[in-house]
């Protein structure tokens, strides 16, 4: 085993497919920059919110302000840097840091998708993917035409992760026996040009695509491993994420999605792929560099255990949610970070009571005095944002010299084409509750069941 | 291979191109979903035009009887002029949550029913004669609830009140602020009647910007916060420390108060069933849509929780004030029952409906 594990950590892949993905990824992160920054999104969920949902642990990554915007021009910058693979290990490491703040600055906009590229970035400072055809190659004066196979094998293995993970996550009752959240979603498509009126609404159709999206799910990355299958395997990818993006606002997603799965190939794609980026180039001035067989780690025994960890870590960490009672969908405890992608439809109704323990004297809280749309939107129906909103709520109302504050919380949740239930246990003085990684215990039980992973 | 990368790549470009732009309409293909525009049309040629014509109605007689008292200030004209004010009144209340197209763009809600109103405006606009009734400013003195203080709150009796009503200053600005809401629901009844109706119908695009989003997106907003939180909630005290009586909807003739509830949570409820304003016939609305997406279970909930609220503010004093003064408690109730609603409006309605409403447009995944 040993020894077969030092085989292949030995063995030796060309370096093109590693570089072409450096220029895509970096690419993509440029213009996903940008366009969040045109949208007007900095503004809107960072720098004007008076309130920022945290991720536990993470309570000490504030907002900037209006340096909010120097962390993204920092972000798009690295990512230039790193498409170019100039001075590419500093891009990659300020990318990483500066994408992962800014994710962490509030949670209200979790996207598993976000969550991708903050590790998959992590994944990226410890991989030579600026040894061929970047401009740290050509200021060196040096190139390899090859580097340690694992290195790709890594970014394969993440993304396999992703999608095998989304399709086990959705061998459940609700996605293949109900077809939901589709049922509830694709028949408000009915706009979309010639399938609206005519498929989005139809009963079979629901159950074929929440079928047919398991099984793509899960398979598609041995397909893309198999070279005889792996040009169908593709295609099906830009299928499916096109459609996916027609039908829904998933933003860059799909592009990224489609340009990573370009790493699958053999070599001689990506050679074909550089030499026309190639042409595109000035070429008079360039001048010959120096190419080299293979690539070495120099530093192979910190970097191969802290990708071994990390990998490790990648396929451990979306089962922690075994280790909760309840209904997943429902507590959302061990939710984030799975791969649970687009598997509810779930939205919320949640007040809050602030109660003089003393006097028993009460007020209702109006959210929109505190929190935007969006970030009611997504407190209203995750017990983490609850608790939080409530120690929020229950410390200003202190500050504004109210005695002896509980607060309470009035909770309705639909989930999945049911009807709404009481969520939270009402008697229960949330000021009092610890956010934790122990089971909330007031959340109120799920009263249907869903069977599955 | 890398050929069939570039075919695969210029068909997603294509798909890709021709979905980015995201106001498609759907043109006119075989239509056996439900049927938007069949709803649309119902709730514009039955429910919002009619009442929107109604109230017309009742403005034009309010400002005739206006025009008699002016010319006449006796207490019987004032009298007269009361029951027209409050007939248009409780019409008005059919129309606030419609605020879409031409009521929108000016703002018809904040010119016609902000309250409580603001006395010490509206006494410098009288006393000065020089105003601009349409500014922002002075939202809280026009309307029917600076109406209300014209006719009710003046003074401590009508003999009083009618001495008032001798001066020009007085006769002037009620003259004023009823030509300008006559005007103002005018011009939105002709929008309607020209062609926002037609645009209206046939905009069944499912964008912020499509006729049932936007619908939506206002009768649900104007719920929570015109009917639940102002009539009821504001003033019971649920926001604040202590209740706030003199927040009530109808202050200076308070036994006013629960009569515009009942009729503004009726109207809800028609809508909601697509109930014709002029007849009991019911057409294509919110509850039809419901059931065409499999869902009666939540038309049922739903209409059981208005009634639940309406019967909470049945037993409600007629004036609200005393309501509060005496027992807070059943106030609370009600607000309590018609929170209900809210629940099922936002989190089981519009989920199942499914419709972009004016939420942030952030990615989702």
């Amino acid at each position: 085993m040993n020894k077969r594990l030092k085989t292949y950590l030995n063995k030796t892949s060309n370096a093109a497919p590693l570089a072409v993905f450096r220029i895509g990824f970096g690419l993509m992160m440029f213009y996903g920059i940008v366009r969040y920054w045109a949208k007007g999104w900095i503004e809107m969920i960072y720098t004007q919110p008076k309130f920022h949902f945290k991720y536990y642990g993470f309570e000490w990554v504030q907002t900037l302000g209006n340096y909010t915007y120097i962390l993204f021009i920092i972000c798009g910058i690295a990512s230039l840097l790193i498409a170019f693979g100039f001075k590419y290990r500093l891009a990659i490491i300020a990318f990483f840091l500066s994408f992962t703040y800014i994710e962490l600055m509030d949670k209200t906009t979790y996207l598993n998708h976000y969550y991708f590229i903050s590790i998959l970035s992590f994944l990226m400072i410890f991989l030579p993917a600026n040894k061929y055809f970047s401009v740290d190659a050509y200021r060196s004066n040096i190139q390899y035409q090859s580097i340690p196979k694992w290195t790709i094998d890594s970014i394969k293995l993440l993304l396999g992760i992703v999608y095998v993970y989304a399709g086990l996550a959705k061998i459940n009752s609700d996605w293949l026996l109900r077809a939901q959240p589709l049922k509830t979603w694709l028949p408000s498509k009915y706009d979309l040009p010639f399938i609206g009126e005519s498929l989005m609404h139809q009963n079979w159709f629901h159950y074929a695509m929440s079928w047919s999206g398991m099984f793509y799910d899960l398979f598609i990355p041995f397909l893309l491993l198999y070279q005889k299958t792996r040009a169908v395997a593709f295609i099906f990818v830009v299928v499916f994420h096109i459609f996916t993006r027609v039908l829904f606002p998933i933003g860059m997603f799909p592009y990224v999605m489609i340009i990573s799965t370009l790493i699958f190939f053999e070599a001689n794609v990506h050679l074909k792929i550089i030499s026309f980026i190639k042409k595109l180039l000035p070429s008079s001035s360039a001048k010959a560099i120096k190419t080299k067989e293979a690539f070495h780690f120099k530093n192979k025994k910190i970097i191969l255990p802290i990708v071994g960890v990390f990998l490790v870590l990648q396929l451990v960490i979306p089962f922690r949610y075994l280790l909760y009672p309840g209904e997943l969908f429902w507590t959302e405890e061990g939710y984030r970070f799975s791969w649970r992608v687009m598997l509810m439809e779930k939205m919320g109704n949640t007040t809050f009571k602030i109660v003089d323990g003393k006097t028993n004297a009460f007020f209702y809280v109006n959210n929109s005095d505190f929190l935007t749309p969006l970030q009611e939107k997504q407190m209203s129906f995750q017990p983490d944002f609850i608790v939080e909103y409530a120690h929020y709520l229950g410390n200003h109302f202190k500050n504004q010299g109210h005695k002896n504050i509980e607060v309470y919380a009035k909770s309705f949740v639909a989930l999945n084409g049911r009807l709404s239930e009481p969520f939270v246990d009402e008697a229960v003085n949330l000021f009092a509750e610890k956010e934790s990684f122990k089971p909330k215990s007031w959340i109120l039980p799920f009263t249907d069941d869903i069977k599955g992973l | 291979m890398i050929k069939r990368i570039i075919v695969v790549a210029i068909l997603s470009l294509a798909i890709f191109a021709c979905t980015e732009s995201d106001d498609v309409s759907s043109g006119n293909g075989i239509n056996d979903t439900f049927d938007r525009t069949a709803m649309l049309s119902n709730i514009s040629d039955n429910i919002i035009i009619p009442a929107y014509q109604k109230l017309d109605l009742d403005l034009n007689t309010l400002k005739a009887s206006k025009n008699a008292f002016i010319a006449n200030a006796n207490q019987a004209n004032l009298q007269t002029l009361r029951v027209d004010w409050f007939n248009a009144y409780k019409t008005y209340q059919t129309v606030q949550m419609f605020q879409i197209g031409k009521a929108k763009e000016i703002l018809f809600e904040q010119q016609m029913n902000i309250y409580p109103t603001n006395t010490t405006d509206i006494e410098n606009n009288i006393t000065s004669g020089t105003y601009d009734l349409s500014h922002v400013n002075n939202n809280d003195a026009v309307g029917f609830p600076a109406l209300d203080y014209m006719l009710y709150g003046l003074a401590g009796d009508d003999s009083a009140i009618v001495n008032l009503y001798t001066g020009t200053n007085y006769k002037t600005y009620l003259s004023d602020l009823i030509d300008q809401m006559q005007m103002l629901n005018n011009s939105v009844l002709t929008d309607w009647t020209s062609n926002y109706r037609d645009d209206f119908v046939l905009n069944t695009a499912n964008v912020a910007s499509g006729a049932v989003n936007q619908l939506l997106n206002a009768y649900v907003f104007y719920y929570e916060k015109r009917l639940r939180a102002e009539k009821v909630g504001i003033p019971a005290g649920v926001f604040s420390s202590t209740p706030l009586p003199e927040k009530v909807e109808a202050l200076y003739r308070q036994d006013n108060s629960k009569i515009l509830t009942t009729e503004a949570l009726n109207a809800m409820q028609n809508f909601f069933n697509g109930k014709a304003y002029n007849s009991n016939t019911q057409g294509k609305c919110l509850n039809s849509y419901l059931i065409a997406l499999n869902r009666s279970d939540l038309v049922n909930v739903i209409n059981e929780r208005f009634d639940a609220a309406r019967q909470k503010v049945e037993v409600l004093n007629a004036s609200y004030k005393s309501q509060i003064e005496t027992d807070n408690i059943k106030m609370t109730e009600a607000y309590d029952a018609m929170q209900m609603v809210v629940v099922s409006l936002k989190s089981d309605m519009l989920s199942v409906l499914n419709v972009s409403v004016s939420y942030v447009d952030a990615d989702g995944d």
